[in-house]
């Protein structure tokens, strides 16, 4: 039985539909990611997940429970990293996660998990002196804290710097190791197919796509792009011939095509067939970055249509 | 009601400077203050023998009350909601109305410990006799807590920013402490203003602790009036509270 089941969720805001249909599915022990471009409704989502918002339509259960009818048991199995919240300025790090801990039957230890999270040399500091990406570990603590079956990190490492960012990641894939459910939503592309194991991109309150990392590469237009210097001139009809080509594009006496393997092998024979030197070949797999903007980019999709 | 909530905001409460001074402090700094104007300690005929010092008392006692519950406490609570903390709290097992009720405790105990230094500081420095009528003054004092924290609960709910509570907060601060008697104590109120002034909830607490002062029961219906403010502004401030 999935631990998160959505199913035709919808919210609606001053009569707009911010998420409008949205259904999937979380498994135990998997990292679900929600990408999409800001104001895509993944917020909204989450928050309805969490209890704090309550949908206008659709089912929402977390481990089968109603997240807002049972709010006390599904809080007890939920750890929840909101995108904006705040504690009170002048409570410290160490009362903070004293006092969180203190809402859970069976939570962690507070201090080996502010030393992971680097906050062990902040733990007197009060919350209104914390910089900004110590005050988002100390969010993320207070997630884990609880010793939850599931965590929802909604935006896990904005405002912190690369190193603590990649601390972050192997942190999540810990939690995720030790049995722990991640939904996490986010705008970065490389923890997302660093982190997930499927995202489901929302694009406008829907689901735009929901497949692992390299599936969504894979089914985007011209998830391979092959550039290279010919030594003499190529046919341009003999490159639009080529299969799966999804598109071609000279400038600087370079070419550039992008479509799939089968592309790349096609070109090259097609290049020895006329005893031409490909100069600075390069085959490149395309990023989840260009599969994103792919699915949720109205312009390239009518640019490619 | 969370006791680990309760520590964290009575701990909180503690790191306020401000909010200690005014509550706990300023209303016996003014009585010590009035209590030095020699003419103050002298009895006053149209105080029905009185001293101006022994009718402040019960002004001071409130003070403490209008401050914590009306000013304080809104600022406390809206704040707590405009940064997004009981949102936090939210999507924890303890719901935010622990942090709520929390929040009344510390104030309304802040407001009693208040009310109490008043009475041991009047009665050590100024002789000021402590009230005679004792189980009725107790009964006085704790439906006026309970009035100005639903006061200011009302001021919480009906507020969508701090900036706003604080506006409102000033504004029924005034007419409060007027009816409470600061600027003149109700003994000495024209009968007609005093009647009125009977009816608002500072003003029935300010009645009720004087006839207690004095060794009389506190009448009914003062305190009748302070149990209706009570569930009123109560029942409003329930009706109209947004978590967020
Ligand atoms: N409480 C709210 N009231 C009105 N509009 C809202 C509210 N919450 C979100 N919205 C709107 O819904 C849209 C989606 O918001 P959100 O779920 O936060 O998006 P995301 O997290 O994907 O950036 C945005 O346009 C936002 O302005
Ligand atoms: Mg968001």
């Amino acid at each position: 039985m999935p631990v998160i089941e959505v199913t035709d969720l919808r919210k609606t805001y001053g009569g707009r539909a911010v998420v409008d249909g949205v259904s999937f599915a979380v498994e135990e022990g998997e990292i679900f990611g929600i990408l999409g471009p800001n104001g895509a409704g993944k917020t909204t989502t989450v928050e309805c997940i969490e209890g704090l918002r309550v949908p206008d339509a659709g089912r929402v259960r977390v481990t089968g429970l109603d997240p807002v009818a049972d709010h006390a048991r599904v809080a007890r199995v939920l750890g929840a990293q909101l995108q904006e919240s705040e504690l009170q300025a002048k409570l410290t790090v160490r009362e903070a996660l004293e006092l969180y801990a203190s809402f859970y039957p069976d939570p962690l230890d507070w201090a080996p998990l502010a030393e992971r999270l680097g906050l062990g040399e902040k733990l007197s500091a009060r919350f209104g002196k914390l910089s900004g990406g110590q005050k988002q570990r100390l969010f993320i603590a207070l997630a884990l804290i609880g010793n939850p079956r599931i965590v929802v990190l909604d935006e896990l490492t904005t405002g912190l710097d690369p190193r603590a960012r990649r601390d972050t990641w192997e942190l999540i894939e810990d939690v995720r190791a030790g049995g722990v459910t991640v939904l996490l939503v986010t705008h970065f592309m490389e923890e997302a197919q660093r982190l997930c194991d499927r995202i489901a991109v929302i694009d406008k309150g829907r689901v735009a796509a929901l497949d692992s990392p390299a599936g969504l590469i894979r089914r985007s237009a011209g998830a391979t792009v092959i550039s290279f210097t010919p030594s003499a001139p190529v046919d341009d009809r003999d490159l639009n011939a080529l299969p799966e080509l999804a598109s071609v594009e000279h400038r600087d006496g370079r070419i550039t095509l992008a479509g799939t393997d089968e592309t790349v092998n096609a070109v090259i024979t097609l290049l020895a067939r006329h005893r031409i030197t490909a100069h600075q070949l390069r085959v490149v797999d395309a990023t989840l970055d260009d599969a994103f903007l792919d699915l949720t980019d109205d312009r390239t999709k009518e640019a490619t249509a | 009601m969370s006791t680990a909530v309760l520590r964290t905001e009575v701990r909180l409460f503690r790191r306020e400077p401000g909010a200690v001074f005014w509550i706990l402090l300023f209303p016996t700094l003014l009585l010590l203050i009035l209590g030095s104007i020699p003419s103050f300690r002298q009895h006053q005929d149209d105080l029905g023998g009185l001293r101006t010092i022994d009718a402040y008392v019960p002004v001071a006692v409130l003070l403490g009350m209008i401050v914590g519950g009306l000013q304080a406490m809104p600022q406390a609570l809206t704040g707590y909601r405009e940064r997004g903390i009981l949102r936090r709290m939210a999507t924890t097992p303890v719901r935010p109305g622990a942090l709520l009720s929390a929040q009344m405790v510390v104030f309304g105990v802040a407001s009693l410990v208040s009310a109490l230094l008043v009475l041991v500081v009047g009665r050590l420095t100024f002789d000021v006799r402590l009230p005679k009528q004792g189980f009725g003054y107790l009964l006085a004092l704790v439906l006026a807590v309970l009035a100005a924290l639903a006061l200011g609960s009302l001021v919480s709910a009906l507020s969508r920013t701090t900036k706003i509570a604080g506006a409102i907060g000033s504004a029924v601060f005034f007419p409060a402490m007027f009816c409470a008697g600061v600027w003149l104590p109700v003994q000495a109120m024209p009968h007609l203003l005093g009647k009125i002034v009977g009816y608002t909830p500072f003003g029935a607490a300010a009645q009720a602790l004087n006839q207690a002062a004095a060794g009389h029961w506190p009448g009914w219906g003062h305190l009748g009036v302070l149990v209706v403010w009570i569930l009123l502004l109560t029942g409003a401030a329930t009706r109209w509270f947004r978590w967020e």
